[in-house]
């Protein structure tokens, strides 16, 4: 196995490295040397642990098992970590996938820049170095979203590069990026390596056409290493003649097993009459706004034909295919399936067609066998053939052992045989297939392939398949190349070779796209070595080390605070969310919590008929609480009305009430209240009884002339707030919760946007530490809370008319504090929640709940018992409430409620450092 | 029938993708079990341990009575302070009632002079200001009375008012809260399960596999109301049944059944809604915001928190709008206070509007959107 020729020390050296997720093992005992300063390839299928193995060297994930040593010390020590990492660069797998979308190119490679340390002019001249000779300058402003797939890749190795390392990582850096694009880029790495030869690089490729041009291979497969050596070692030792060809030769038996090579019969000569034609485009064009996806694609396949398609990702094959199936209206053009013209309406002529789409879309949630009934069904096979369809389905397709697992257990080629039978299983004379072998290894591909050409050839399937594999085109019996929307040329594979004089089919493409002026980013150019050297290649000092790494750099947190403030500014969800989401939940909740009791809807029930009656009834109606409702005429009416909910109280006089209350005799006047609100109901009590005891001292010194006054009287003094209103009161407790809810849920979430979508790399593999990290992700947010904080206080004055009685300089001070308390609380969720919607809803109920239920919003801390009463004690919106209600009703200032400050001034620190605990500096 | 069908089988496919999705189960099962019982049983009854403190300048017999009248659960065992620790001790917040007895007040009780007792309540805690008010009111006069009617009989009045409550005869908390919950529990998960439904299709890249098919938007989305609806109703009746009626043992005085019907007509409009926010989101997070903002809304403004009259007549407007409203109306009439359709038809009617608008709204969004979402 090492293979090492005479080399300095080894780059990289592994030893016994083996990494787990749950179950499943990405490396087993793996042992290897890397040498130093040449040009490594990783390849094998996707799966294998070569992303695994990459970023073990890269620091980006912990160390499990075994030894990882790169540039001479132990990856597993955070010490050596920290020392390294400004020499090591890595750029991750998928397109841009450590970029900032949002971000335009100069401001992506600025925040790389910062994270370095470098100063304002230090980045300004390496910026201008790599761009230019990356062909990038042009497009300094574009936001890095906006970039084609080859240029994400080539502003990837820029953010790569701009620290010069001296151990560049790549992992798959040329995945789904069109061969003129994928030469450039290895033209361009190669340029650098001139340029600083003493840079060791490992490159990760799944395409086995790629490697030959790197100095030294590890072929990977399952875990393992299978294989190392110069690509002409590897060659020699399999007797191959291609790569592809070695690395199957290359696998264990079991895996080999059945494999042969792929032959095509010839396709049976049509006799080219219409009736053989399956599919027919004419100027098909798809618009999206501006942007012209698809422009005039027209095209005959023949039936029984495999017609392939071939482009980057982007240049509008999928598009055409969503055409083709009737997923989306054409904007401008026809298109024909078996010469019927194609309408998304037409449900009959859907059943002559099986789509499979590029990434693995059926149900994760039904077995196998459900999926196959499930998919026969919806297009109305027989029920009685819909059995044996399934079997024939199961056999041909070699399903039976996973008959019953869930397709997200199976290895990706067995899911990729599902959807084919899936696709098939209605027996359509049509198949399209949206890159349907991406991902998978070679001899799964091959098995794949076979079942393609027997449908073709034995059942005249016709087939539309998109690829990006060179090799599976050449398959095809025509095939069309896209680019930009455009149709290049459309031939047999050996025609389109032979047309260009070509040696391989790829430089034949190439050969097309720049003709197309495909390079179209200017780089086009760099093929000429006349204006290579007019490229100021990037002439970093080879000296310039980077300063020793510093426990805080004010540098590094500023780099994440305004990429944060960047991101913020261009995503009006988020932001609108911030700031029209308060005020929307301010309304609703001044409106919607309210305590004040008015406006009662009550009936009377007189049964007497009497002045006295009368005059009894009168009290109420004179009272600003109670509105009367026509009177009620009986029990049952009463008891309707009651149900109905119309009435909140009834009134019943019994009749003979005037005669008694004259005799003396004792009366009793019923009331009845709707006591489904309990609350409600004790207020409405209370008024009762109130109005109740007034009529009955009216009437005692109107009839007997004296005041039958009781033993003692309280004066109720409601203090703050005199008139109970429910506004005054709420809107200060408001305040302090949505001030908590909204900025904790925007902070969780930006942390775990990164983690979702992959930028988190960035904190693993930089110099920055989850300090500044942290800080840096939280100021912007701080900033953006205080501005909902003002809006709220400008609301509450205006639109509620709740004035600030006390020092509104020392509830500003409040604010900020508890601002920097309530996005800690979503950084302290985001450490340990992996989704979006996993931070959402944690963040909202470690909000909602405790600052609802225990933080005196509605019942007083002092009045609550057990756990919620600690909760109570130590959550810092009890403190908040306290200031804001302090401030605002009870017109007090610093000196009343500096003791109040402290838990808030406590809390800061404590989440801190909670959350700096918790959040990790690697992957796991 | 073809159509109906597809609708079935795209509906029992739904109900498949539930079953394995054991996130949701849990949310489900928590939200009508777990949910429903703590928030009955959390609610505290409004007085409970009110803080409440005392300045006695009398130390009397008498003013020793009231004092040891205050005592938990309904007060906190009231400190004795000093007249200048009121204000300090309430801007604090340390106590919601501050109740001052005057100097000679007995001898002013017994010599019939009717004296003052002065209550300070912190008017910012609403719910405690109100009703801890009348407690102490009540307490402090029948201490009063009791203590007067020793050296002289007191005088009967001569008309009594009988307080019945109905409904909830000893105003429980729990009752009110527990069916509360159901009502909006029903509400979020509708919104939340077809939402996600097609969201999750939507990440999965499955719509696109059903838009080849031959099925019709309109069967995609009827199939996810049927199912989702059906998920809500079954898990609501079993928790009425078995947690609110059973565990938590509250009476319910209407028919379930015409309670589950009008919640079949309100998951209508609900699980329409579901989709349209759907086709509105592009992604789970933007979901969740959007649920976030319209829930609460719809939570608080449509009368299950607070009775609708308080709110300002053109929240009670726009409000009407909402099928929640009606839905919390006819759910409390029926559940509350047994009410029958003769009372609640109006509610009905105003559900099926509202639903079938919804429905036809949503579903010409879905069917414009959905092929962008492929």
């Amino acid at each position: 196995m090492s293979d090492t020729r005479q080399q300095p020390a080894p780059v990289v050296q592994l030893q016994d490295v083996s990494l787990h997720y749950g179950k499943v093992r990405a490396l087993d005992g793996i042992s290897l040397d890397i040498p130093a300063g040449c040009m490594v390839g990783m390849i094998g299928p996707d799966g294998v642990g070569k992303s695994s193995l990459l970023s073990l060297v890269a620091g980006a994930r912990a160390v499990q098992a075994g030894k990882v040593e790169a540039l001479g010390g132990d990856m597993s020590s955070k010490q050596h970590r920290d020392d390294v990492c400004p020499r090591i660069a890595y750029m991750p797998q998928g397109l841009g996938k450590n970029l900032y979308p949002t971000l335009s190119v100069e401001e992506n490679l600025q925040f790389f820049g910062r994270l370095f340390g470098h100063d304002a002019q230090e980045r300004r001249r390496r910026i201008d170095d790599l761009t230019r000779s990356t062909g990038l300058h042009k497009f300094l402003d574009r936001p890095a979203g906006k970039l084609s797939g080859g240029m994400k890749q080539k502003l990837g190795l820029c953010c790569a590069l701009i620290h010069d390392p001296d151990l560049l990582i790549l992992d798959e850096p040329t995945t789904g990026v069109d061969p003129l694009a994928r030469a450039q880029f290895w033209d361009l790495i190669d340029r650098i390596r001139q340029e600083r030869s003493s840079m060791s690089v490992i490159v990760a490729t799944a395409y086995m056409d790629e490697a030959q041009r790197f100095d030294w291979l590890v072929a990977m497969d399952d875990g393992q290493v299978l294989a190392t050596g110069t690509p002409q070692e590897l060659l020699e030792r399999t007797g191959s003649t291609s790569l592809e060809t070695a690395f199957i030769a290359l696998l264990p038996e079991e895996k080999k097993q059945g494999h042969q090579e792929v032959t095509i019969p010839p396709l049976p000569e049509g006799d080219g009459s219409d009736a053989d034609i399956a599919i027919e485009a004419k100027d098909l064009t798809m618009r999206f706004g501006d942007f012209v996806a698809v422009d005039h694609v027209s095209f005959r396949i023949r039936r029984g034909e495999i017609f392939g398609f071939l482009g980057s990702n982007g240049c509008g094959k999928s598009t055409t295919m969503k055409m083709l199936t009737g997923l989306l209206p054409a904007s401008e053009g026809q298109a024909w399936l078996f010469g019927r013209e194609i309408d998304s309406k037409d449900i009959d002529t859907r059943r002559r067609v099986g789509y499979m789409s590029q990434a693995f879309s059926l149900y994760t949630e039904l077995t196998v066998r459900q999926n196959l009934v499930l998919h026969a069904r919806l297009f109305h096979v027989p029920a009685a053939d819909i059995p044996a369809r399934v079997d024939e389905m199961v056999q041909r397709f070699d399903l039976e052992e996973s008959l019953d697992s869930l397709p997200d257990s199976l290895p990706l080629g067995i899911r990729q045989r599902l959807s084919l039978a899936v696709a098939m299983v209605h027996k359509p004379e049509l198949l399209i297939l949206d890159e349907p072998t991406s991902g998978v290894d070679p001899v799964a591909r091959d098995n794949f392939w076979r079942l393609l050409i027997e449908l073709s050839r034995r059942d005249r399937v016709t087939i539309f398949i998109s690829t990006h594999f060179m090799n599976e085109a050449e398959r095809c019996d025509r095939m069309s190349l896209m680019h930009a929307g455009k149709v290049l040329v459309s031939d047999t594979p050996a025609n389109i070779v032979a047309r260009r004089n070509a040696d391989t089919l790829e430089q034949a493409f190439i050969d097309y796209l720049v003709e197309a002026g495909g390079g179209g980013t200017g780089v086009s150019t760099s093929t000429g070595p006349a204006q290579q050297t007019n490229h100021a290649t990037p002439d970093i000092p080879q000296s310039s080390h980077q300063p020793p790494h510093r426990f805080f750099s004010f540098n590094r947190m500023f780099s994440y605070l305004w990429r944060e403030m960047l991101e913020l500014q261009r995503d009006p969800v988020r932001g609108g969310l911030a700031l029209a989401g308060s005020i929307l939940l301010m309304f609703v909740m001044g409106f919607g919590i309210s305590m004040d009791v008015e406006d009662l809807t009550y009936a009377v029930l007189d049964r007497d008929q009497t002045t006295l009656s009368q005059n009894y009834a009168l009290n109420l109606s004179g009272s600003r609480y109670f509105i009367e409702q026509p009177p009620i005429q009986d029990y049952q009416e009463l008891d309707k009305r009651m149900r109905s909910g119309e009435l909140s109280l009834a009134i019943e006089i019994p009749s003979g009430f005037a005669r008694d209350v004259q005799r003396g005799s004792k009366a009793e006047i019923g009331a009845w209240v709707n006591g489904a609100m309990p609350q409600r109901a004790e207020t409405v009590q209370g008024y009762v009884q109130g109005m109740h005891q007034q009529w009955l001292q009216q009437q005692a010194q109107e009839r007997l002339g004296v005041t039958v006054a009781s033993a003692a009287t309280i004066e109720t003094r409601y203090r703050y707030n005199p008139d109970v209103l429910s506004l005054p009161a709420m809107v200060p407790a408001v305040i302090p919760l949505l001030l908590l809810m909204l900025p904790a849920m925007l902070s969780a979430l930006s942390v775990v946007r990164e983690k979702e979508l992959g930028s988190i790399i960035n904190l693993y593999v930089t110099p920055v530490t989850r300090t500044e990290f942290l800080l840096g992700k939280q100021l912007p947010y701080v900033a953006l809370a205080m501005l909902n904080f003002l809006l709220m206080v400008l609301l509450a004055v205006t639109v509620f008319d709740v004035p600030v009685k006390g020092s509104f300089a020392t509830l500003a001070l409040a604010a900020f504090l508890y601002c920097i308390v309530a996005t800690g609380i979503g950084l302290l969720a985001s450490t340990f929640t992996r989704s979006q919607i996993a931070a959402l809803f944690f963040t909202m109920i470690a909000s909602i709940v405790p600052a609802v239920q225990f933080a005196g919003m509605l019942n007083p801390v002092s009045s609550l018992e057990g756990a919620g009463r600690i909760v109570g004690e130590i959550y810092p919106t009890t403190y908040m409430l306290i200031i804001t209600r302090g401030v605002f009703s009870k017109a007090l200032d610093f000196s009343d409620l500096y003791a109040s400050f402290w838990p808030l001034l406590v809390a800061i620190p404590v989440i801190l450092v909670m959350t700096i605990l918790l959040l990790k500096k690697q992957d796991k | 029938m073809r159509h109906l069908a597809n609708i079935y089988r795209l509906g029992v496919k739904e109900l498949w993708s539930l079953i394995r999705d054991p996130i949701m189960l849990i949310l489900i099962g928590y939200t009508f079990t777990l949910m429903i019982y703590s928030s009955a049983t959390a609610v505290p009854e409004t007085l409970h341990n009110a803080p409440i403190a005392i300045v006695d300048e009398d130390a009397s017999p008498l003013s020793a009575r009231i004092i040891s009248a205050f005592y938990p659960p309904h007060f906190s065992t009231p400190p004795l302070i000093t007249q200048s620790q009121i204000d300090p001790g309430m801007d604090a917040g340390e106590y919601t009632f501050a109740l001052h007895i005057p100097p000679d007040f007995q001898r002013d009780v017994l010599a019939g002079k009717s004296p003052a007792l002065q209550l300070n309540v912190d008017a910012t805690r609403m719910s405690q200001a109100f009703s801890g008010n009348r407690y102490i009111q009540e307490i402090v006069l029948t201490e009063v009375n009791e203590f007067v009617q020793r050296y002289r009989s007191a005088t009967e009045l001569p008309v009594e008012l009988s307080l019945r409550m109905r409904f909830n005869p000893s105003l429980i908390q729990a009752w009110f809260g527990a069916m509360n919950e159901i009502i909006n529990n029903i509400t979020m998960l509708s919104i939340i399960l077809t939402g996600a439904a097609l969201i999750r299709e939507r990440e999965h890249g499955t719509i696109e596999h059903l838009l080849v098919m031959p099925v019709t938007p309109t069967e995609i989305m009827l199939a996810k109301v049927w199912s989702m609806a059906l998920v809500v109703l079954v898990a609501s009746t079993c928790s009425l049944v078995f947690v609110v009626e059973g565990l938590l043992k509250v009476p319910i005085q209407g028919s379930i059944g015409l309670f589950l019907l009008g919640t079949t007509l309100h998951l209508f409009a609900t699980t329409s809604m579901g989709i349209f926010m759907a086709t509105l989101a592009r992604n789970m997070p933007q979901f969740g915001m959007l649920m976030i903002l319209t829930l609460l809304p719809l939570q608080m403004l449509s009368g299950g928190l607070t009775p609708r009259e308080s709110m300002p007549e053109f929240v009670q407007n726009i409000m009407l709008l909402a099928p929640t409203t009606h839905f919390v109306e006819l759910g409390q009439a029926i559940l509350f206070r047994g009410a029958g359709l003769d009372v609640v038809w109006g509610s009905f009617l105003a559900l099926l509007l509202i639903g079938t608008v919804l429905f036809i709204v949503s579903l010409t969004r879905f069917r414009n959107t959905i092929s962008r979402m492929a």
